[in-house]
């Protein structure tokens, strides 16, 4: 909201009026956030008002231009261009004379312009820094000024406006009325309270109103003024307010209405009274109901929608926007003037459903004032009583019954213990008074002293102790709570969990891996690029129903379409040898979706409850994926370097379960995206927990990557806590080292010779490890030769060759048994 | 020659003459200090040292003289020998060092050769913050909570006094999951591991909770609808504003230096009361130290223990949270959000492993 500095402190009694920067810094201070302080002008210079006493309209430019004579003072008249067509001789202006400076550095000096000379400018409220309106010129109201008067004091130059975005719970303040009780609060000086207006006895009802739903209407004032002089123009002080709060000048009526809103925070809507047929009812939209608002849109109704309808139908979307057909126009002269208090949810409801977000909506969603509605309606038809000659009839509708404050106890010194200060004695007291709280001390039956606050009516936020003490803390100051640490209890540290996946995270990035962090949204069309099978369980995704991006509408089931548009985006930017790896949480539907349960806030769910809450959650594993293109050691002086493979992505994987504690085991596997000769399953025992390996060449194709590019994903939170970690043996006797070479047929997987040959060799075994592999003719078309170097040592003597012979001939005989494996000749 | 027999005959033992000798030991000391390496040594030796060098031919002649003479010429060859040997074993040792030193230099490489023969990796610089203030509050005791990122809107919401159609529930700007009454939500920060915090574990409870977080914001310089928070939570008996204060101070410090403080603004948020905005005093601000948005905090709201199961009268506490990729824009001097999110290995790698 946004507030000239001179409206808002004329409630207030100070002394000596603060900067506004001092203004700015006492909002701060109390929880009212600043966001803009916006001093008006600078102007300088000779800027005065005129007369318009003739206009010549010049034809021969492209756009209409007019040479004006303007009298700017007694017996002076300065011709002056203008390109701005909203005025007519005789007409009002402001204007800036040579020798002027207007905001952002603009002198005016006499120039000849559009083949004429021109003696100044007519000034637009932007031009001037009021406001930002650049419609029009600024067409001040008949009466206003005489030619020659000096525009400085009368634009009220030497302003400033505040702009203040109060948090949600305080929708009193948004008014002028709220924000100078802050003010009168934070710097302790005397306030008038504009909201207390002497309000006549009524004679009657006005108009019959019936509220059908008290739930949405709790309260509908209505006041009638008859005779207003359709002509009569807004005061140039009411205008200049708007103007400078951001509002439109639209007519007398309206401009009331809003003036009156932004003073006093009570939304008012002013009917045509002579559009209205029958009494009006306050009720829910029916289905199928529509309303042209004055915005001139059909809008269709919601049976949520609270509306007011008369005979004709629905004529206002309450609280939210008025009709079209019953809306003030140009000829007006019977005015009705509603001021009600609708239900706040409902009201967010309809802001949310129509996307409809107003003035009027804001205050009613943070709660108006349920006393204020009478005080408004009086101001507002005196406004017009004054400014156009209306006569207030005398009586008043007044249906509903508005809903009060409760009162609020709790022991006195609450907020010392909360803040943790001890404020002087009566602070408390003191400060709930300040805020229009009726506060009672009452001493309970053990002894403590009680404090008992009856809200104002404006503070419907006020509804526990809590409130209370930060009201109290708040204008005491945050700044007077002193810093202390607490005794936190001996904490156990990170988790087994929490330590191995840093240790994951640390591994990668050791290990040549960038890590990145893609968004979770994804187009599922990967999925096609990936050519999963229409049933592939990773195209059963969860749904986004607002997403930023229309096709990125599904949450990952795999790191890797992240990862892959990632590794995209470094390519297309130059990039050639990149490892990316990624560790996020993934979100898998669960077999059986089951409905969240609607549970309360007024106590703590059942164990059962909780449970079924967390049942209607679908699983999100922590995933850990990378890949790899280009590169796995560079190309350099040290010649030729080595590009990534399948094998690298395999081993990052197995890199992992290492940093993890567990050992991977690898099997063959066939899993798009990745090749089906290249793809490896990697198990912990017999159980999957991810694949690596070379990505499938239509996959690469489609997605336009690299020839080879490889990549890994694993389910970390698959992965065991295992704690078995066995001290190890170390023998400081003499190893035997024996090399063997085995022929085995093709298809044999290493990893199966390696496991039958470790298992088979025997204890002595004390490492095994693969050198070689050979296929070509010297072993035969179909078979492939394995040359592994084996290290035997036994714990507590110096081996013997002929043991360690032994121990290889075992296990040589037990892979030819088992793999017909044959010793190489 | 003369044999051991022969006739002494002064004339063929001139050999063992002192001028002889000296001449001979004289020759020697000439020719290895004319070496100019080890294998020019190697081959001078023999006519020096080897069999047929003056000297060994000279000790051949001893056994032809006189007894008397014998001792006398024996001493003499001795000599001459020795000073031979040790002339060679100095020489010998001379242009060895010469011969290792040359090797070593003849190997020397320029060790300014680049060596960057495996690309360098790195963490997320989000990651590492992460990773630090997780062991910032661990040495303060708490302990690391954690929750899903798809969250009921009961925790990211109800729980923690959302009202249902309350401002502030719009005010954060929430991704809703599918289907349209599903409940569910992208969680709008990390506070629902609050709530989760309350039910799972015993009182008291300290944790933070690092974690990804999400909002319907446009992705720009200063915007990104997938960020970061650390959430921290401590709710104990007769916890105080000023424990907030003092622990957000702490924070403070240990990210920013300790010069480092804090500033409270009074604020709203529904699930704490009273509520503030948290700035920090940045000593390295650009442009001169002063005072930075961080983030928000208060005394958890009553109706968040209550739901949780925590009696307010008995037990109190503090919230606090933070973003991430702000605390690192202005903590690093990042001028846009993107290159937080666009995952650019150039922006990354510079960070290490350890940032």
């Amino acid at each position: 909201m946004r507030i000239p500095v001179s409206w808002l402190v004329e409630h207030l009694g100070f002394d000596e009026v603060p900067t506004p920067d001092e203004l700015a810094e006492a909002f701060t201070r109390i929880g009212i956030e600043v966001e803009e302080v916006s001093p008006l002008g600078p102007v300088t210079g000779p800027i005065v008002a005129g007369r318009v006493v003739a206009i010549e309209e010049l034809t021969e430019f492209k756009k209409p231009i007019r040479y004006c004579q303007v009298e700017v003072g007694p017996e002076q008249v300065n011709n002056i261009i203008c390109g701005a067509t909203n005025f007519v001789e005789g007409d009002s202006v402001v204007v800036a004379l040579p020798g002027a400076v207007l905001p952002g550095d603009f002198t005016i000096s006499e120039r000849k312009t559009y083949g004429r000379v021109s003696q100044g400018m007519i000034c637009a409220a932007d031009e001037l820094g009021i406001g930002d309106d650049h419609s029009g010129i600024l067409v001040l109201p008949t009466g206003t000024a005489q030619p020659g008067d000096d525009a400085m004091e009368l634009l009220g130059l030497t302003d400033s406006v505040i702009e203040v975005a109060p948090t949600p719970d305080r929708g009193y303040a948004f008014s002028v009325r709220g924000l100078a009780r802050e003010i009168a609060c934070a710097l302790d000086v005397p306030f008038g309270d504009p909201g207390v207006v002497e309000i006549p006895e009524a004679e009657g009802e006005v108009w019959p109103v019936h509220i059908e739903d008290r739930t949405g209407c709790s309260r509908f004032v209505a006041r009638r003024v008859t005779g207003v002089d359709p002509t009569a123009p807004t005061p140039w002080w009411m205008r200049r307010r708007l103007m400078l709060a951001g509002m439109r000048s639209i007519s007398l009526p309206v401009d009331v209405t809003n003036y009156v809103m932004l003073e006093l925070g009570q939304p008012l809507h002013a009917f045509d009274a002579a559009s209205l047929s029958g009494a009006l009812t306050v009720r829910r939209a029916h289905a199928g109901e529509k309303l042209t608002t004055l915005d001139d849109s059909v809008r269709a109704l919601d049976p949520d929608d609270i509306v007011i309808a008369d005979d004709s139908g629905v004529i206002s979307l309450a609280g939210v926007m008025g009709g079209a057909s019953t809306e003030v126009r140009d000829n007006s002269s019977d005015i009705l003037l509603e001021a009600a208090n609708w239900d706040p949810a409902s009201i967010a409801r309809t802001v949310r459903r129509h996307k409809l977000p107003s003035e009027a909506a804001k205050r009613f969603e943070r709660t108006v004032d349920p006393a204020l509605a009478p005080v408004a309606l009086e101001r507002a038809a005196k406004l017009l009583n004054h400014y156009a000659e209306g006569q207030i009839k005398p009586g008043r509708t007044d249906v509903g019954v508005p809903e009060l404050p409760a009162p609020v106890s709790m022991p006195i010194d609450l907020p010392d213990r909360i803040a943790g200060v001890r404020y002087a004695r009566g602070v408390t007291a003191r400060r709930l008074g300040q805020i229009g709280c009726q506060v009672s001390v009452t001493t309970s039956d053990d002894g403590q002293t009680i404090v008992t606050a009856v809200p104002p009516t404006w503070r419907a936020d006020l509804v526990q102790p809590a409130d209370l003490v930060e009201e109290v803390l708040r204008l005491e100051g945050y700044d007077t709570i002193p810093s202390v640490l607490p005794p936190a209890p001996a904490g156990r540290g990170l988790t087994e969990q929490q330590r191995r996946r840093r240790t994951v995270w640390r591994t990668l990035a050791e290990d040549g891996f960038v890590e990145v962090k893609p968004f979770p949204f994804i187009d599922p069309s990967v999925f096609d690029a990936f050519g999963l099978s229409e049933d592939d369980v990773r195209r059963n995704t969860v749904g986004v129903l607002n997403p930023l991006e229309a096709d990125k509408n599904v949450l990952a089931t795999t790191l890797l379409p992240g990862l892959l548009e990632t590794l995209q985006r470094n390519l297309a930017r130059g990039a050639r040898d990149v490892a990316l790896y990624n560790i996020a949480q993934v979100t898998l539907p669960r077999a059986q979706q089951v409905p969240v349960p609607a549970l309360g806030v007024d106590r703590r769910p059942t164990e059962a409850e909780v449970a079924s809450m967390l049942a209607a959650l679908p699983q999100q594993p922590l995933h850990v994926a990378g890949v790899l293109t280009g590169h796995r050691e560079l190309a350099g002086w040290w010649g030729k370097g080595r590009m990534a493979d399948w094998a690298d992505a395999v081993e990052a994987a197995r890199r992992v379960g290492q940093a993890y504690g567990v050992t991977l085991r690898v099997v063959a596997s066939d899993l798009l995206p990745w090749h089906p000769g290249r793809c490896a399953e990697l198990r912990v025992g017999d159980w999957p927990v991810g694949h690596a390996g070379e990505l499938h060449p239509k996959v690469i194709e489609a997605l336009g990557l690299p020839k080879r590019t490889v990549a890994f994903e694993l389910d970390l939170d698959a992965l065991p806590l295992d704690d078995h970690r066995p001290a190890p043996m170390v023998s400081a006797y003499p190893p035997v080292l024996l090399d063997v070479a085995l022929v085995v047929d093709a298809g044999v997987p290493v990893q199966s010779v390696s496991e039958v040959l470790g298992a088979s060799a025997g204890d002595l075994l004390e490492d095994i490890r693969l050198f070689d592999v050979y296929t070509g003719e010297q072993v035969g078309e179909g078979k492939k030769s394995l040359a592994y170097s084996l290290r035997f040592r036994a714990p507590d003597r110096t081996l013997t060759v002929e043991e360690a012979t032994n121990a290889r001939d075992a296990a040589v005989a037990a892979a030819g048994e088992r793999l017909g494996a044959a010793l190489r000749a | 020659m003369s044999g051991a027999n022969d006739p002494y005959d002064p004339k063929e033992v001139a050999a063992l003459s002192a001028e002889n000798l000296d001449a001979a030991v004289q020759k020697a000391r000439e020719a290895f200090a004319g070496a100019a390496d080890l294998e020019a040594l190697a081959a001078v030796k023999p006519g020096h040292l080897g069999d047929r060098s003056p000297v060994l031919l000279a000790r051949r002649e001893i056994g032809a003289l006189p007894p008397k003479a014998k001792a006398e010429a024996g001493k003499r060859v001795n000599e001459a020998q020795s000073a031979i040997k040790t002339a060679f074993d100095e020489r010998h040792a001379v242009l060895q060092v010469e011969r290792d030193e040359r090797v070593l230099r003849e190997e020397s490489v320029d060790v300014t050769l680049p060596w960057d023969r495996f690309p360098r990796g790195a963490r997320h610089p989000i990651t590492t913050l992460a990773e630090r203030i997780g062991d910032v509050f661990v040495a303060m005791g708490y302990e690391i909570a954690e929750g899903p990122e798809l969250e009921t809107e009961w925790f990211n919401f109800d729980a923690l006094n959302f009202g249902k159609d309350h401002p502030a529930r719009s005010m954060q700007d929430t991704f809703y999951i599918a289907p349209n009454d599903s409940s569910l939500v992208l969680r709008t920060h990390t506070s629902p591991v609050q709530a989760r915090t309350l039910l799972e574990r015993d009182l008291p409870v300290y944790v933070v909770c690092p974690g990804r977080t999400f909002r319907t914001d446009e992705l720009d310089a200063t915007h990104t609808p997938v960020f970061h928070q650390v959430e921290g939570l401590a709710v104990d008996k007769g916890l105080t504003m000023g424990h907030l204060k003092g622990t957000l101070d702490a924070f403070a410090r240990a990210m920013f230096g300790e010069d480092s403080k804090t500033r409270l603004r009074p604020s709203f948020f529904p699930f704490t009361e009273p509520s503030a905005e948290v700035d920090v005093w940045f000593p390295e601000k650009k442009g001169g130290a002063g005072w930075v948005e961080w983030g928000g905090c208060g005394m958890v709201n009553p109706n968040v223990l209550r739901a949780c199961g925590v009696d307010p009268d008995v037990y109190s506490g503090f919230a606090f949270g933070m973003g991430l990729e702000r605390t690192l824009q202005f903590r690093n001097g990042l001028p846009d959000m993107r290159d937080m999110v666009e995952g650019d290995v150039r922006f990354t790698q510079p960070f290490g492993t350890e940032a």
